[in-house]
């Protein structure tokens, strides 16, 4: 059995009809859809167990906490990390690389330097160049290649002894592009730079183990992964986390208080001050549950055979431009696109009333649309619940598209 | 393509996307301003040659934008030309919408608003570029 036959009827969404057609929802890239599992152990912990975590000396406090804490194990697990101090729970990808830039902005000096990619996420960019402008330290970017990959002669000559920090996508949003984690990490840890990686459109799709990625960071949301918004999971490895201060104070993150000073508590609460998102931490163990059964290596093949399929349809299609690596090449679970003489916007309206929702414009990645020489693109993303037949709907329907306007 | 995508836009903005009346630069344009939509990226350049009496005499815009941003600014410019610089600083988004005669979701209205708000930079001498 296909593997979008056995995961369909688990996603209650798909039985939405958009604009008299049949939902063909193909932006999980920007938050995929949920299968019934999360929604109802969500659900549940509402109705049975919700209170607060951690010193709440009743039962439902205790079930609550119990509940979180495991959620702590299952994303260990998921991402074959040593121990479960080194798991954090943040808000998003976004939180979480904003915390490890504040954290480890205070530990930086002027003239320190930091390496981005030209393909990262505003969000992977913004906090840096916060950062880079409140220490005085230098934000340099490793180029894009024509074929969507990173410019690694140029990586060689960008990172430096002054190098603090080298932050980069695991897959990039736009392009799908895979980079070389274990390959960055090993050059940037050759002059002690602290690795930063924004899994946000990884974990999803590939079966993760921190060891083998070596990075000190990793990052990701798990709105994107089948589970809910709100949460999401900063990996760090022990020993940096060891040695950082916390960026943000609050309740939680503390041992002991006085007016003038505090101790800061074990890991890996010392990094999540304020009532954690329990609910959400539920939700996210139930996704990760329900990936694991499916297994993630099954994840990543059905994925990679739509994006081929996609990609070798648009091939074929006259007017359409795709970006990225080709079809031949391992991606991530992205196919972005233009159509000739048609604005990303109007292709995203117009494959709308079809019922297909895609994402258009410049997919918080300007530097990169720039490189690429183009204002924005339409963009397509897979998930498990997504089918050939659905595929084959929206070649239809973009090979349509230059007669609609 | 369906007829259910042909519903997407009115007709007025299907045709000013495809032959807008005002598209192109404006020779010896004098106020002129441009600005982007932070939602899209979209961009729109208003060029204006307002007369010494403070009549426009000619409007025209250039830009990287859809189709209902660009229907947008060929209305701005239309509605603009042979106005006095005080009535075409009162020009609403209202007005653009009337002549537009489409509707539009909230998650596009600001590819109405764009060249409405970058005609009173235009007009404002703010954000020249």
């Amino acid at each position: 059995m296909r593997l979008d036959e056995q995961t369909r009827p688990d996603f209650p969404i798909l039985q939405r009809i958009v604009n008299g057609h049949p939902l063909v929802y193909l932006d999980s890239g920007a938050s995929s859809q949920k299968p019934r599992s999360v929604i109802e152990a969500m659900n549940r912990y509402y109705e049975r167990s919700h209170a607060n975590v951690h010193r709440s000396i009743h039962t439902l406090g205790e079930e609550a906490t119990e509940l979180y804490e495991l959620a702590r194990d299952s994303v260990q697990r998921f991402i074959g990390a040593a121990s479960r101090e080194e798991v954090v729970f943040t808000r998003g990808t976004t939180d979480g690389l904003g915390l490890i830039a504040e954290t480890i902005g205070r530990t930086l000096a002027k003239d320190d330097e930091i390496v981005v990619t030209e393909l990262e996420h505003h969000s992977n960019l913004i906090p840096w160049q916060l950062v880079a402008r409140d220490r005085g330290a230098h934000l340099k970017a490793v180029p894009v290649l024509a074929d969507g990959t990173l410019d690694m002669a140029a990586l060689d000559r960008l990172i430096t002894r002054r190098t603090r920090v080298v932050a980069f996508a695991h897959v990039s949003n736009v392009l799908g592009t895979i980079t070389p984690v274990a390959e960055i990490v090993r050059r940037a840890r050759a002059v002690d730079a602290i690795t930063v990686v924004d899994g946000a459109q990884a974990a999803p799709h590939l079966r993760l183990d921190m060891p083998s990625l070596g990075c000190d960071f990793y990052v990701f949301s798990a709105h994107k992964m089948l589970g809910p918004t709100g949460i999401g999971v900063m990996y760090g490895r022990r020993a940096v986390l060891d040695s950082l201060e916390p960026g943000r104070g609050g309740s939680e993150m503390i041992k002991e208080v006085w007016i003038d000073r505090a101790q800061w508590n074990d890991l890996p609460w010392r990094f999540e001050p304020g009532t954690p998102p329990i609910a959400e931490a539920v939700g996210l163990t139930a996704a990760i549950e329900y990936l694991e059964k499916v297994g993630m290596e099954r994840v990543g093949e059905h994925e990679q055979a739509l994006t081929r399929q996609t990609l070798e349809g648009f091939a074929r299609t006259a007017g359409v431009t795709v970006y990225g690596p080709p079809a031949s090449v391992d991606r991530g679970a992205v196919v972005a696109f233009a159509v000739e003489g048609l604005h990303p916007h109007d292709v995203a309206a117009l494959l709308d009333a079809e019922g297909i929702a895609v994402r258009a414009g410049h997919h918080c990645a300007m530097p990169l649309m720039r490189r690429l020489g183009v204002v924005g693109t339409s963009r397509a993303t897979f998930s498990v619940f997504n089918s050939p037949d659905e595929v084959s709907l929206l070649l239809a329907a973009v090979a349509g598209l230059r007669s609609a306007l | 393509m369906s007829a259910a995508a042909h519903g997407v836009y009115s007709d007025v903005i299907r045709e000013r996307w495809r032959k807008p009346r005002h598209r192109g630069e404006v020779p010896g344009a004098n106020a002129v301003a441009e600005d982007v939509n932070p939602l899209c990226g979209d961009r729109v350049r208003m060029m204006l040659t307002v007369a010494p009496d403070g009549r426009i005499e000619a409007a025209g815009f250039i830009g990287d934008s859809c189709a209902i941003c660009t229907a947008s600014a060929d209305v701005v410019a239309d509605l603009v030309t042979g106005r006095s610089r005080a009535d075409a600083a009162a020009l609403e988004v209202a007005d653009v919408l009337n002549v537009l005669q489409s509707e539009i979701r909230p998650t596009r209205m600001r590819c109405v608003t764009l060249p409405v708000s970058v005609l009173g930079q235009a007009l404002n001498g703010s954000k020249r570029a």
